[in-house]
């Protein structure tokens, strides 16, 4: 690539991510001049934190689809981690409170592996696999709870982990950004991200380029299931319990994160730092719409349309470049 | 006889599976095959098949709608209003509801053809407005439908549940004329390689709005037909019929790559899903175990059909399917 070339190349990449960082500072400048309040330290530092649970497991969700997979499992994921961590930390053994985030982590890892085994092996579109290990893991947790809400409470780590504060910062929203770090180093160093993207690209030319696709797509899995449980384990640190279906809320919201953060949901293209600013419009949309009491039906309503239009100034933008 | 059943394949095996269960369903059901049993189970039967049948018409086309089950419940919330009357005012009521489901796949069909946005996610955003307006015309379930005409809907006429009726004719009135039509090839055209189908000349924008303005239309019908048996109107039902309208066109043969499968293989995955739950149901299983048993069924389903990839001589192949 010459010099100009690649400087646009990193441009377009820089504006992609940032656009939807503008929209959400718009919206918040929008939604300020009608609630002041909007642009208080409080609110925002709150935002942070309520963000941090959709964020962790949107970071995951970005590695998948930029696979050119997706990752349905995520509801059941969420909610078993939950309650294996609650479980373990509500018990009398110091051993297995200790253990209990740990054991949470793997059980996500666990799931990624039998995700990793139908859409790799038997390459069942991942769309369906994954919607049948959330059904077969809502399964075990009815078998396991017996439909009741699961027993057991948070551990203090996982209440800090939550709810904790780092010099008025809220620890939850430490530990996504941490997360981020964490993932990109990953991703940028050794080609693993790279592989990712030419996976996404073109499956055949990677693997006919000696890359172990199987394994590559057999850890995006894992990472992905893994930040799932963390965003589990979050929730449960939050509520300071776990209860059936919590996860259900977090599903599609995760989907429209990554697309607005400008990845593409047929795999090759995206950024993390794109899917940060998508749950950052995600979380304060959803959050101002409540605060402005609009009934849930417009809420449903204002969420679609914006979406949408965020989608198209995206689509006008790209036709430009 | 052989060539139909080359032609035929997938259709085959899903039906030659259909009808293990359903004997089995027959033979486990203590009240063994009298016509109300069959009435009751090819209602629930056509719900999903209409909805599965809606699914088919976007994957044919090589999209996917996750907006199935908010038309649903639109038309379903719709319905409650208009189909009160009698005679002339419950013709043009069915119309009203048909055409609410063909107007929002038809909107779907603009948005993704000239906005240029994946299906996956114009699809999550336009369900999430009609819950809206859904929940606008019924924030809590309720409304009715005149009773009659959802008894003759929902019943039998001479010992032939209307549903198998109103499956025949759907299939014989609508999909064989369809399949050789030029729209119906086109729809297959575009499924298997969109240039190609450009370059024959084939309006691809043109046809692709028609293929999910028809998928809204079946969502209508399935919403119509929801309606009948339920006789109210509930804007909640909406997660479900979507995740299992795509279980179901899978379990039927349709592939989502686009341009394998047919009308009849996604009517037989939705008899096939529905059927394995009502067998659990009187299974004698512990109904604490259903669940787990019904996913782990649909998940070995699923990796059955796909199995053939295991036999694969050449690894290379695996990645053209």
């Amino acid at each position: 690539m010459s010099n100009t070339a690649t400087a646009r190349f990193y441009s377009a990449e820089f504006f992609e991510a940032a656009f939807p960082y503008v929209a959400t500072v718009l919206m918040i400048l929008g939604a300020s001049t009608f609630f002041p309040e909007f642009l208080s330290a409080n609110y925002l530092l709150q935002q942070m934190q309520i963000a941090a649970f959709l964020g962790v497991i949107a970071l995951g969700a970005t590695i998948v689809i930029l696979l050119g997979h997706i990752d349905l499992s995520v509801p059941w994921v969420l909610g078993g981690a939950a309650i294996i961590s609650t479980a373990m930390a509500g018990s009398d053994n110091a051993i297995l409170i200790a253990l209990a985030v740990p054991a949470a982590l793997a059980f996500g890892a666990l799931v990624g592996v039998v995700n990793g085994i139908g859409v790799a092996w038997f390459r069942i579109p991942s769309m369906v696999w994954t919607l049948a290990v959330n059904s077969m893991l809502l399964g075990v947790a009815v078998l396991n709870t017996g439909g009741f809400n699961p027993k057991g409470e948070a551990s203090p780590l996982m209440v800090t982990m939550a709810s904790g504060k780092i010099a008025q910062i809220p620890m939850a929203f430490v530990i996504w950004m941490a997360l981020a770090l964490i993932l990109f180093v990953f991703l940028k160093r050794g080609g693993y991200g790279r592989y990712l993207s030419s996976i996404g690209f073109n499956e055949k030319a990677t693997y006919l380029s000696g890359v172990s696709t199987l394994r590559v797509i057999f850890s995006a899995f894992m990472i992905a299931g893994a930040c799932s449980a963390l965003g589990g384990v979050l929730l449960a640190g939050y509520a300071n319990q776990a209860y059936q279906s919590m996860g259900d809320p977090y599903l599609m919201p995760t989907i429209a994160a990554v697309v607005i953060g400008g990845t593409s949901i047929l795999g090759g293209k995206g950024t993390l730092a794109g899917t940060i600013g998508g749950v950052a419009f995600i979380t304060l949309l959803s959050s101002i719409l409540s605060v402005m009491q609009i009934s849930e039906a417009w809420r449903n309503i204002i969420f679609g349309c914006i979406i949408i239009t965020m989608l198209l100034l995206q689509t006008l933008r790209r036709k430009r470049v | 006889m052989l060539d139909l059943y080359k032609h035929h394949r997938r259709e085959c095996i899903a039906f030659i599976v259909l009808f293990a269960l359903l004997s089995l369903y027959i033979a486990t059901h203590p009240r063994g095959a009298s016509t109300y049993v069959m009435t009751i189970w090819a209602n629930q039967c056509l719900i999903l098949a209409l909805a599965a049948m809606a699914q088919f018409f976007v994957v044919l086309v090589r999209g996917i709608d996750l907006s199935v089950g908010a038309i649903m419940a639109l038309s379903n919330c719709v319905a409650s209003y208009v189909l009160v009357g009698s005679g002339i005012d419950l013709f043009y009521g069915s119309i009203a509801v048909v055409l609410t489901g063909t107007l929002c796949g038809a909107l779907n069909g603009l948005i993704v053809v000239y906005g240029r946005i994946q299906p996956i996610i114009v699809t999550l955003a336009t369900g999430s407005v009609f819950i809206g307006i859904a929940l606008l015309l019924r924030p809590t379930p309720g409304g009715t439908i005149n009773y009659d005409f959802a008894d003759a809907m929902t019943l039998d006429i001479a010992g032939i549940p209307t549903a198998v009726i109103i499956c025949a004719v759907l299939l014989i009135g609508f999909w064989i004329p369809l399949r050789r039509s030029g729209l119906g090839r086109a729809f297959y055209a575009i499924g298997s390689s969109e240039q190609a189908a450009f370059q024959s000349g084939i309006s691809v924008n043109t046809v692709r709005i028609f293929a999910f303005a028809m998928g809204g239309t079946f969502a209508g019908l399935a919403g119509s037909y929801f309606s009948y048996v339920t006789a109210t109107g509930d804007a909640g039902i909406a997660a479900n019929f979507t995740l299992n309208s795509i279980a179901a066109v899978v379990l039927g043969g349709v592939a989502l790559s686009g341009g394998v499968g047919s009308l009849v293989g996604a009517l037989l995955g939705a008899c096939i899903l529905k059927t394995i739950s009502s067998l659990m149901f009187f299974s004698g299983l512990p109904p604490l175990a259903q669940p787990l048993i019904e996913g782990v069924v649909l998940a070995g389903a699923i990796a059955i059909g796909s199995s053939e990839v295991l036999r694969m001589k050449n690894r290379l192949q695996v990645f053209d399917r």
